[in-house]
């Protein structure tokens, strides 16, 4: 009987020891929740303080940096995004991470356009208008050349914003723009507000990219859409090769030269191989509730748009 | 001299120099390492224990065959020049130099090659387009200093004045000069001049970047203290810091230190002067760098922080510098 007994004790013994175990290591996640910047291991607040200081160094010579970084193709890229988006006069806009603003005038532009059509072929279509109601179409056309469409720009950096604002108001965009600062984890909007939600470049910098998604849903009405541009996972292995030849021996070498801050772009480059690849991603964006979520390839992988709707 | 083979050959078969000839490496050798260090060779087997009272003492490892009694921890040295090449065991990580990178003092970002010939070109034409760029100037510095400032190093270690600077490391910073007291100091004399030229010309000692891309601490430290000194060699030259004063400083430090970028800066600086100011240069300023330049003797050996109550013509004549031209910069 004894005999009996030592193995059940020394079963229940193993169990206490690996529940004890257990107990420790949750304590422990929660005490210091371990996260990455780049290639180091920092905890969730240090992550967060280091990019909002790479952000304050960037703003500045952020889009020359952009520029000479991907020899202009992240233009190509943004116009594609939009592109893809294709808004119709009308749509509310949320550009999360937008810091200096390049989706948001890529948008306006657009509206814009789709607008100036819009009118042209309701004059074309309408053949015996009298002088009035052509004069009132020309007025229509002036007074509300973006036909209510409304873009709000939200960024954690008030660098980047500001670096925005001068460069809005260098180009000329005041009509329908909005400067928020808020943080993707935790928007300063209601619920079921916008059309269309977009981050490029931006989510690989939010520590909790769940809760940044989650937000995502929560601001978008329903049939609303996510739109997500971000550097991804290369596939090809001769493309990745010189992928990463050319963005760890070059892009801090540039950011040296032109910035006068290595540190940054070499967290940049390290913070690009930390990020989920696509499938990894679409199936993040579809656990926060998105729908007919897919993703495509930009220069066979090295950049990656994903879509999700709110149905 | 190692002669370490793979596992399964028996120890007692090998010859070990060291344990046969135990003073072949000397005290005073760089090499020695003090016996009392254990060896960290994970290969070796571990050490045994020391005996207890009337046992018979270690034998070295002669005749037991094991290495590991102490005497191993002479082992751990760099191999000589003449084995370098030789085939070295696998397993030795003790042997082995550090490889990869790892940031060798504060502020040091390790570069591959490429990245510093990426840089040093980078940098050179930054520094050409924005003259004002100085941390550009500082970059270009570093990637291309890799065969002067060991030469540099040596001059100051063979001098007795700049071997103490070596050792103490001095650094010259807001916060390590007494700023109230060297402005206290008799007009004429080093500290004053100097506080002078800083006040006149609106720089700061504090506006140095300190070195980054150079892969050896005591290089390093030179670079750090030739750009510290920058400012004092602009004080004993009588230059301001236009871009004619820094082209005559620049040829100076170009013929003292032998540094390519002073060589670049000398060439190319007097592209952006006017025709007037490259008179000035060709037919009386140079002559007058060049030949002081020569006859000075190393600007990096003078301990500044011990004569700043030295007068600066004295300082000048000890150095070897002749007097200024008075012309006006």
């Amino acid at each position: 009987m004894a005999a009996g007994l030592r193995p059940g004790r020394a079963l229940l013994s193993r169990r206490r020891g690996a529940l004890c175990a257990l107990l420790r290591a949750a304590r422990g996640l929660a005490a210091r929740p371990e996260t990455h910047f780049g290639f180091q291991n920092v905890t969730e607040a240090e992550r967060r303080e280091k990019i909002y200081q790479v952000f304050e160094n960037v703003a500045e010579k952020y889009d020359v940096m952009n520029d000479s970084m991907s020899l202009g193709i992240h233009r190509v890229w943004k116009d594609i995004l939009v592109h893809k988006m294709n808004p119709s006069p009308g749509t509310l806009l949320v550009d999360v991470a937008g810091g200096t603003g390049d989706i948001a005038f890529r948008f306006l532009n657009y509206v814009r356009s789709v607008r100036e059509r819009q009118l042209q072929q309701k004059l074309r279509n309408h053949q015996n208008l009298s002088w009035q109601e052509i004069s009132k179409s020309y007025q229509e056309e002036k007074s509300n050349p973006l036909g209510d469409s409304q873009v709000v720009v939200c960024d954690i950096n008030k660098e980047m914003l500001k670096a925005g604002m001068q460069k809005a108001q260098h180009l000329g965009y005041s009509e329908g723009l909005s400067w928020v600062l808020g943080n993707a984890e935790e928007l300063p909007f209601d619920d079921d507000k916008f059309d269309v939600y977009t981050i490029a470049f931006g989510i690989r910098n939010v520590t909790r990219i769940d809760l940044a998604l989650q937000e995502a849903y929560r601001v978008l009405k329903p049939g609303g859409r996510f739109l997500c541009l971000e550097f991804s996972h290369v596939s090809n292995p001769l493309l990745s090769r010189l992928y990463d030849l050319y963005s760890f021996q070059v892009i801090p070498v540039l950011g040296e030269v032109i910035a006068g801050d290595w540190k940054s772009y070499q967290y940049l480059v390290e913070s690009i191989r930390r990020f989920p690849p696509q499938e990894e991603l679409k199936a993040m964006i579809e656990d926060a509730g998105f729908l007919k979520v897919d993703y495509q390839n930009l220069n066979s992988g090295i950049v990656a748009i994903h879509s999700g709707f709110k149905l | 001299m190692y002669g370490g083979g793979g596992p399964g050959v028996p120890l007692t078969a090998q010859q070990p120099r060291l344990h046969r000839i135990p003073h072949a490496v000397p005290r005073h050798s760089r090499r020695f390492v003090h016996r009392e260090q254990p060896c960290r060779n994970r290969r070796h087997p571990a050490p045994p224990r020391p005996a207890a009272s009337g046992a018979a003492p270690c034998c070295g490892g002669q005749r037991c065959g094991l290495r590991c009694c102490g005497r191993c921890a002479a082992l751990r040295v760099r191999e000589p020049r003449a084995s370098r090449g030789a085939a070295r065991p696998e397993g030795d990580v003790s042997l082995r130099r550090p490889v990869g990178r790892v940031p060798l003092y504060p502020g040091h970002i390790p570069t591959s090659p490429l990245q510093k010939a990426l840089l040093a070109a980078g940098s050179a034409c930054a520094a050409l387009w924005d003259p004002y760029r100085h941390d550009m100037v500082a970059v270009l510095g570093e990637t291309t200093g890799c065969l002067a400032l060991p030469t540099l190093r040596d001059r100051m270690r063979n001098d007795p004045e700049g071997y103490r600077i070596f050792q103490e490391r001095p650094r010259i910073r807001l916060s390590t000069l007494d700023m109230a007291w060297l402005r206290g100091l008799p007009d004429g004399a080093l500290g004053r001049e100097y506080i002078r030229f800083l006040e006149d010309n609106k720089v700061s000692p504090d506006t140095r970047m300190p070195a980054k891309f150079v892969d050896d601490e005591e290089l390093a430290y030179v670079i750090q203290r030739y750009r510290e000194v920058h400012d004092l060699m602009h004080t004993l030259l009588g230059m301001p810091t236009n871009m004619l004063g820094e082209v005559v400083v620049k040829w100076f430090e170009a013929i003292q230190t032998g540094l390519p970028m002073c060589v670049l800066g000398a060439a190319f600086g007097p592209v952006r002067l006017n025709a007037r100011k490259l008179q000035v240069l060709a037919t009386e300023l140079l002559p007058w760098a060049v030949r002081s330049g020569r006859n000075a003797s190393c600007v990096l050996n003078v301990y500044y922080e011990q004569r700043w109550e030295q007068s600066v013509e004295s300082l000048r004549e000890e150095i070897g510098i002749f007097p200024p031209p008075a012309v006006r910069v």
